[in-house]
């Protein structure tokens, strides 16, 4: 691995990474059964370097941003490498967004290049939000057909300059990218990330889970996103390791790559994750009786023998069909994004396959514990990173406070948000809105959220003031979306839905039209923004004297209901 | 080759087969992700067996944002 405290900027440090490890594959790509394409890190920099080239000749220049949207794939890498050659500033985008989304965050981010796959771009070019990002200058398409047409985009494949391009050189304290952690409808927010930010993570995170050549990193989770971004490139990257990418992420060709490509590490999101324990337990409950019993056996021998440490020597060959399922060299899978339920974590733990949790945030550079497996904690989120400082704010009668953090990679702030940076970051720490304790022994367990918001099972934060807007023009009073988890404290962090409140005109009711206009709305949003159910009150909102909604207020009035009978199902 | 139509009702048949819900219960402008009671990671699985039914590769990408078998089938139908 290089040495990262010697390096000032992501560039520079994977731009030795390239001549360093010259010779080992840094990239496999599939598509389906068919490999597409493996690539040396010599191959990676012969084709981000004329990228790179033709990027200054656009005149993309030190702090310049470029954005990227694009599915897991090695053109996603290599745009990426050459941005940061030019000293531009990435702003990665979830490919996942819809199109007027997307060009929300352009705009917001002040992107002047955006690096996007032909697919995606079909969309894009054709949304109302595109004359909005009057900032872009230049759009880079990849695998076009021949008589597409591309809208005012050019070809990635010939947009190649020639000569060498300038290396420009960044400081630790650059913005070295720009990530979205949430928040679309109007309150887009961008963290900004420091080069050292990443430097100092990375050094976190491979101490715990390190990389070397020949491990091979499969990426699944989307790359735009912090945790793969950093054990999916920067990590892997750093340390002479391989990226495998996948072109469908359908169930059983991520089955197959496993055995096919020997696996070491691979990152899940919780809902994957669950989906493959669910895959695995019914494979196991269909044994015959005699063969299932001698598995049982196997399982709890190897729960007695991994009790204090993982043992992969020893797990491998007692339970080795199920781990040639896996290829038979996997480490760990890094589960992030969300919180995991211990049982699942432990169902992989007794079959002798460690899984990496942790939690963490993108503002505060990805994860701030991770399970170290000394001993594998399934009830904890793990213990803080080297260099991450933790305290809990105002704890309570039982200990737990507001997780608040300090450290090196914590974001410079939010983009053009001075407000939020100051209620986010106070005095030097970042204030995650996650409440929690520590145990004897140094784990970190969570206990739900002090902020109105919700993260999914597949590691999306959604917070309730973004999707109000399709409600709008609702034919009721006033309406307000919540959390049901803040109205009503759960200590838990599983299970998070939205509701709706409404508050109705005199004399009107919750009828049939009604439902049926708030079901068809809901619709509209992707179905992981969906509201659960709704809330009827039948005062006023309490209100601002800019009449704003006092969410304090309306949500303590709120949690005087009973939760099991407010909440009306739609 | 197919109408717009008929690779509807095709889709709606087979979703109706692998998910387990009374046929003709599905309508062409039902949202799936509702009606079915399935997850992103579902969705997947069922465009697996409408690639191998139709004979066709669509890439993931292709129903981002779809969550009716109306749109899904227009995606299929300019494949086929």
């Amino acid at each position: 691995m290089l040495d990262l405290s010697q390096y000032q900027s992501i560039g520079a440090a994977l731009k030795d990474a390239l001549e360093e490890f010259a010779g080992e594959v840094c990239l496999i790509e599939a598509d389906r059964e068919r490999e597409k394409e493996r690539l040396t890190y010599r191959d990676f920099r012969e084709r981000a370097l004329p990228l790179a080239k033709a990027l200054q000749e656009t005149g993309l220049a030190a702090g310049d941003r470029a954005s990227i949207i694009m599915t897991n794939q090695s053109k996603w890498l290599i745009s990426a490498y050459a941005v940061f050659h030019a000293g531009g500033v990435l702003v990665p985008l979830d490919y996942k967004l819809t199109p007027d989304e997307h060009w929300q965050l352009l705009n917001h981010s002040g992107a002047r290049v955006l690096i996007t796959e032909y697919p995606i771009w079909r969309q894009l070019s054709v949304a109302a939000g595109r004359s909005i990002a009057t900032n872009l200058l230049t759009v880079l398409v990849t695998e076009a057909p021949a008589d597409a047409d591309l809208s005012g985009a050019r070809r990635w494949e010939e947009f190649r300059g020639s000569g060498e391009p300038t290396f420009v050189a960044r400081q630790r304290q650059d913005t070295a990218c720009i990530v979205y952690s949430s928040g679309t409808g109007g309150h887009p927010k961008g963290c900004t990330m420091t080069h050292e930010n990443y430097l100092e993570q990375c050094v976190a995170l491979t101490s715990l889970y390190p990389f070397w050549p020949g491990v091979r990193y499969l990426s699944i989770l989307p790359t735009n996103h912090a945790i793969d971004f950093m054990v999916g490139f920067f990590g892997p990257f750093t340390c002479g390791a391989t990226v495998v990418h996948l072109r469908t992420l359908r169930p059983e060709y991520v089955r197959e790559a496993f055995p096919k490509y020997k696996i070491t590490y691979v990152s899940l999101v919780p809902l994957v994750l669950k989906n493959l324990q669910k895959g695995l337990q019914a494979r196991f409950d269909g044994l015959p009786p005699g063969k299932r019993r001698v598995f049982q056996a196997l399982v709890a021998i190897n729960k007695a023998l991994t009790k204090s440490q993982p043992r992969l020597g020893i797990s491998r060959r007692l339970l080795k069909q199920v781990h040639e399922a896996f290829g038979g060299e996997l480490r760990a899978i890094i589960v992030g994004g969300a919180f995991t339920e211990p049982q699942t974590l432990q169902f992989f733990y007794d079959l002798g396959i460690p899984v990496a949790n942790g939690y963490g945030l993108t503002e505060a550079g990805t994860a701030i514990t991770v399970n170290d497996l000394k001993p594998f904690r399934a009830d904890t989120v793990g213990k803080p990173l080297p260099g991450m400082k933790i305290r809990l704010a105002n704890p309570d009668a039982d200990g737990i406070g507001e997780v608040s953090v300090r450290s090196k990679t914590v974001m410079a702030g939010y983009l053009s948000d001075p407000e939020l940076t100051s209620e986010t970051i106070v005095d030097g720490w970042l204030m995650t809105g996650d409440l929690g304790r520590f145990d004897s022994s140094g784990h970190l367990q969570l206990f739900g959220r002090k902020k109105n918001m919700i993260v999914t099972e597949e590691g999306k934060n959604i917070y309730p003031e973004d999707i109000e807007s399709v409600f709008e023009s609702l034919p009721v009073k006033e309406f307000c979306v919540f959390a049901a988890n803040y109205i009503w404290p759960k200590r838990s962090m599983v299970g998070e839905q939205l509701v709706l409140v409404l508050h109705f005109e005199p004399g009107q009711r919750y009828e049939e039209e009604l439902r049926r206009q708030i079901s068809e709305r809901n619709n509209q949003l992707l179905n992981y923004k969906r509201i659960h159910g709704v809330v009827l009150v039948d005062e006023d909102f309490p209100r601002t004297a800019s009449l704003k909604i006092k969410r304090n207020a309306l949500a303590e009035r709120l949690a005087q209901l009973d939760r099991a009978t407010a909440i009306l199902p739609l | 080759m197919r109408t717009l139509e008929q690779t509807t009702q095709e889709i709606l048949d087979l979703a109706s087969k692998h998910f387990n819900v009374p046929a003709g219960s599905l309508a062409p402008d039902d949202d799936f992700f509702m009606k079915l009671g399935i997850d992103s990671l579902q969705t997947l699985e069922m465009l697996s067996r409408l690639e191998n039914h139709f004979g066709i590769e669509l890439p993931d990408y292709e129903v981002q944002g779809v969550s009716n078998f109306r749109t899904l089938a227009s995606r299929i139908q300019s494949r086929l």
